[in-house]
């Protein structure tokens, strides 16, 4: 190890680094700054902006921090005569082309050229010429370009060939000449794409939405975390005057690194629609009025205790995935407390007769830095890039450092990366994993398992089966995906049994991707009609989702969700909704769906302005404060809920704040250790499958009721290729050829 | 010595003579509001929104004079103009706050919010302490003449 480390010396400063490293990650780990427009930590190194040139003893010529290995002894002035007047002329260079257009651009103020035109740039031009001017490309509807800004630093172009692995951007030219351009003329379609706002450092690439709307000197950055899929990605909430204007990233290596999915991004702008829901709202006679919280809540909890009647299993509670784990154990206190077992999360489940199998929650079965590290992985059903954008990036870089990824999928989704690929039809899906098996269990000479024996009888294995087991045998660190699409079909347990079958002949390991940003602190929550808080077993089950619209109740209590969209079977849902005599809703938007099958309607506070707690696909407690004030009248969720609970005589639950009952929550739940060893058996076999892929897998844009306001979202190719849009749909394919 | 000073009212007679100067010189006073004092170009008063000559709004809605603005008065919202520009959809002043120190005229980049020399104006009702975009700019509309004049005056010692 002590060969590896080579001793240099910068501004007389000693200092230790690894042979090999780049000046300037020793320089940024100490704490000396260099000035960089090209250089990012997270992209390759293209040393083409010159501005981190520093001095070097012995050197003939200032040398790019960034592109010179350290080497022992050497002396570096990051500060001298010589590095400043080389970042000066840099700079002068850089401004030449620059416009002066810094007070209507919205990098204004946060800015890396403005920064160092302060301490690099002279305060006069000595260009006299004109100035290049670039026409601007339409970049699809969340990237706003002004092109003449650019400088040329190319970290998009990087970030579309490293990150993104499709050259969507490139330069066209030389010289003075050079553009930075997209290849094919078309929008810039990745669900990864609006990082590239982030990483230029002038205000040639902006977010479209934010367009001229706010400084960023006059927001307050106040810390979140994503709320649509299980990735739980940090995230900064831009806030002005209580609204959120924008988003964007918050640095966590260990989860989303430096970037965030397109879906995090721009979903904030579906939280101001018209159609918030502002006041609380009762059906009286048929008529929907207003009221106040006291009145709505009263008559609630009146309603509830009336229409029960003392029968706890004619009540259901459907909950979102999207709730907050305080919101969700207020809920399973007020279920509990009206004698219902009758509650879910699983909204888009199907099969739900190997749910005792299922893990205490459903984890990754990895940490998600921990995805990288895997030299095997198998995704069994699953939109992947759709499903958790950043769980695609992690799998795609583990697949870039040689580990096999095979997608056993229903249809060939596009990935960037070498990967192979099982077709796997919705209705032949266990009939594909069965082969699988069958593969696995003559390649490994082993038995395959009890619970798989008779699905896997009698199926053949073809070439692609035994190429695809081949990838997993032998790998010391091999995983296997539940993706959506496997979790949301009608034969999961199946599917399960003979992924279990394939992950125990091959030495794998199984990992959920779980639905929502917080399908894991539902089930550690215990939102579930068969377990408690922390997989606590016991009593009789109550009613699955799909249970309890099948066999429709008396009393409803919805929770965030909007019946038709967000549950599979979701007319049935609705239907079932209408017949019920009390339906009480907590949502942050009003629908004519809603008011039809509602009776009381409360608002809730949506994403970023309720505090709360979420829990991500590897296991992780994430908490976080309001960001933006509630829109109306609208509440927090747990203070809705703690009302009524109050007001339902729900006993210990005077909660003053969320992190009290985030503590009641803890002593609730005690400690859950994450496992997804299988040892379920299926006893009634399913039903015909008769769903069709358009009904399994939920497009990227419309998994939640603030997703699926956001206009900008709905605008991208993705969206309007979902709606049906040929044009939209032959654009996807044309990029995926190319 | 005192008697004698007394005596000959010589104390008097000197606060006389001054009272009969000033009764023959010019008058320092002007008569309000017929008469008014020479104001300088660089007269800090009401605000006004300027606009170009051929009628286009000067303001981008950068809001400089928003951030320089030491009594918090400027309140501005912006977005996407009608012609794809960046434009206020909201400015307002409140001149209850103002403290009519003049930083908005100096940190505005292209000469949008001005000061100008009026200084005699009054509210009657509560709100009508707030200027918004469209008085600005009809203060602006109107006495563009005087401002430009100003402007120019003042233009060879900036």
């Amino acid at each position: 190890m002590s060969d590896d480390i080579v001793k240099i010396e910068v501004n007389g400063v000693p200092l230790e680094a690894r042979k090999g490293e780049m000046l300037i990650e020793v320089t940024d780990r100490a704490g000396i700054y260099i000035p960089r427009f090209c250089y990012h930590h997270k992209l390759s190194v293209a040393a083409n902006c010159r501005m981190c040139l520093v001095d070097i003893e012995k050197a003939p010529k200032p040398m790019p921090a960034c592109a010179t290995p350290v080497a022992d002894g050497m002396k570096v002035y990051t500060r001298s005569r010589r590095a400043i007047d080389a970042q000066k002329a840099t700079m002068e260079f850089l401004l030449i082309n620059h416009p002066l257009d810094c007070p209507i651009c919205d990098q204004g103020g946060e800015c890396e050229l403005q920064d160092l035109a302060v301490g690099y740039g002279r305060d006069v031009s000595r260009y006299t010429e004109r100035k290049r001017v670039v026409k601007d490309l339409n970049i699809g509807p969340l990237i706003s370009t002004d092109m003449t800004r650019c400088i040329h630093c190319t970290r998009c172009v990087r970030f579309g060939i490293e990150i993104q692995g499709i050259q969507q951007l490139g330069t066209i030219g030389r010289g003075e000449r050079t553009v930075i351009s997209t290849y094919v003329e078309r929008a810039v379609e990745h669900e990864l794409s609006g990082n590239i706002i982030d990483l230029c450092p002038v205000g040639a690439l902006n977010n479209k939405p934010y367009r001229y709307s706010a400084r960023p000197w006059e927001m307050s950055s106040k810390p979140l975390v994503a709320a649509h899929d299980a990735v739980g990605s940090n995230i900064y909430a831009h806030v002005l005057r209580g609204r959120v204007k924008r988003v964007v990233p918050k640095r966590n290596d260990s989860i989303n690194e430096t970037w965030i999915s397109d879906r995090d991004r721009f979903s904030c702008y579906g939280l101001y629609a018209d159609d918030r829901l502002e006041k609380p709202m009762v059906k009286i006679d048929q008529q929907w009025t207003e009221a106040t919280w006291q009145e709505a809540l009263e008559l609630a909890a009146r309603e509830l205790v009336k229409t029960l009647d003392g029968e706890g299993e004619a009540l259901g509670v459907l909950v979102s995935p999207n709730a907050t784990l305080e919101e969700m154990f207020l809920l399973r206190r007020i279920a509990d407390r009206l004698g219902s077992r009758n509650i879910d999360h699983r909204l888009r489940r199907r099969d739900f007769r190997d749910q005792n199998a299922d893990p205490v929650f459903p984890w990754l079965g990895c940490s998600i830095e921990g995805l990288e590290r895997r030299d095997a992985i198998l995704v069994v059903g699953s939109n992947l890039r759709m499903e958790a954008p950043l769980i695609a990036h992690r799998v795609r870089n583990a697949a870039l450092d040689g580990a096999a990824v095979t997608f056993v999928n229903p249809a060939a989704y596009t990935y960037h990366f070498e990967h192979e690929y099982v077709d796997a039809p919705v209705e032949r899906m266990v009939h594909a994993l069965g082969a699988l098996v069958v593969a696995a269990a003559r390649e490994t000479q082993k038995q395959v398992p009890a619970v798989a024996a008779k699905l896997a009888s009698e199926i053949a294995a073809s070439d692609a089966h035994t190429s695809a087991v081949r990838r997993l045998i032998g790998k010391e660190r091999a995983l296997i995906l539940l993706g959506h699409l496997a979790q949301r079909h009608p034969q999961f347990a199946e599917i399960r049994a003979l992924a279990a079958a394939l992950a125990a002949l091959t030495g794998a390991e199984i990992g959920y991707i779980a639905e929502g940003a917080n399908g894991a602190g539902a089930a550690i929550s215990g939102v579930l009609p068969h377990r408690g808080p922390g997989g606590a077993a016991g009593g009789e089950p109550g009613l699955d989702v799909q249970g309890m619209i099948n066999s429709p109740r008396r009393a409803y209590i919805v929770f965030g969700i909007e019946p038709r969209e967000d549950i599979a079977n979701g007319e049935r849902a609705e239907q079932a909704l209408k017949s019920a005599d009390t339906v009480i809703t907590f949502s942050s938007y009003v629908t004519d769906e809603l008011l039809g099958c509602s009776t009381v309607l409360l608002p809730i506070a949506a994403f970023a302005e309720t505090p709360g707690t979420f829990v991500n696909g590897e296991g992780r407690w994430q908490s976080f404060d309001a960001a933006a004030n509630p829109v109306g009248d609208a509440r927090p969720g747990w203070r809705v809920l703690r009302v009524l609970a109050n007001l339902l005589g729900v006993e210990d639950a005077e909660y003053r704040s969320a992190e009290e009952v985030l503590d009641g929550v803890r002593r609730a739940v005690g400690e859950t250790r994450p496992d997804n060893s299988y040892s379920g058996q299926i006893e009634a076999e399913g039903d015909a499958v008769q769903v069709s892929l358009d009904e399994l897998d939920v497009p990227i844009y419309s998994v939640d009721a603030v997703v699926r306001r956001s206009e900008p979202l709905q605008r991208t190719v993705f969206a309007r290729g979902a709606k049906g849009d040929d044009d939209a749909r032959a654009e996807i394919r044309v990029q995926s050829a190319g | 010595m005192y008697p004698v000073k007394t005596f000959l009212m010589t104390e008097l007679l000197a606060g006389l003579r001054l009272t009969l100067k000033h009764f023959f010189t010019r008058k320092a006073t002007v008569l309000y509001p017929e008469e008014k004092t020479p104001k300088s170009p660089r007269f800090r008063g009401l605000h006004a929104l300027r606009r170009y000559p051929n009628g286009q709004e000067r303001c981008i809605a950068c809001k400089l004079c928003e951030a320089v603005c030491p009594a918090q008065a400027i309140t501005i919202e912006s977005g996407v103009g009608p012609d794809g520009t960046r434009r206020t959809t909201r400015y307002d002043i409140d001149l209850f706050k103002c403290i009519y120190c003049g930083f908005c005229e100096e940190a505005c980049p292209v000469d949008a919010i001005v000061e100008t020399r009026i200084h005699e104006f009054h509210m009657e009702r509560r709100g009508e302490n707030i200027m918004t975009k469209d008085k600005l700019l009809a203060v602006g509309d109107k006495y563009e003449a005087m401002i430009a004049a100003d402007k120019a005056a003042d233009a060879p010692y900036r």
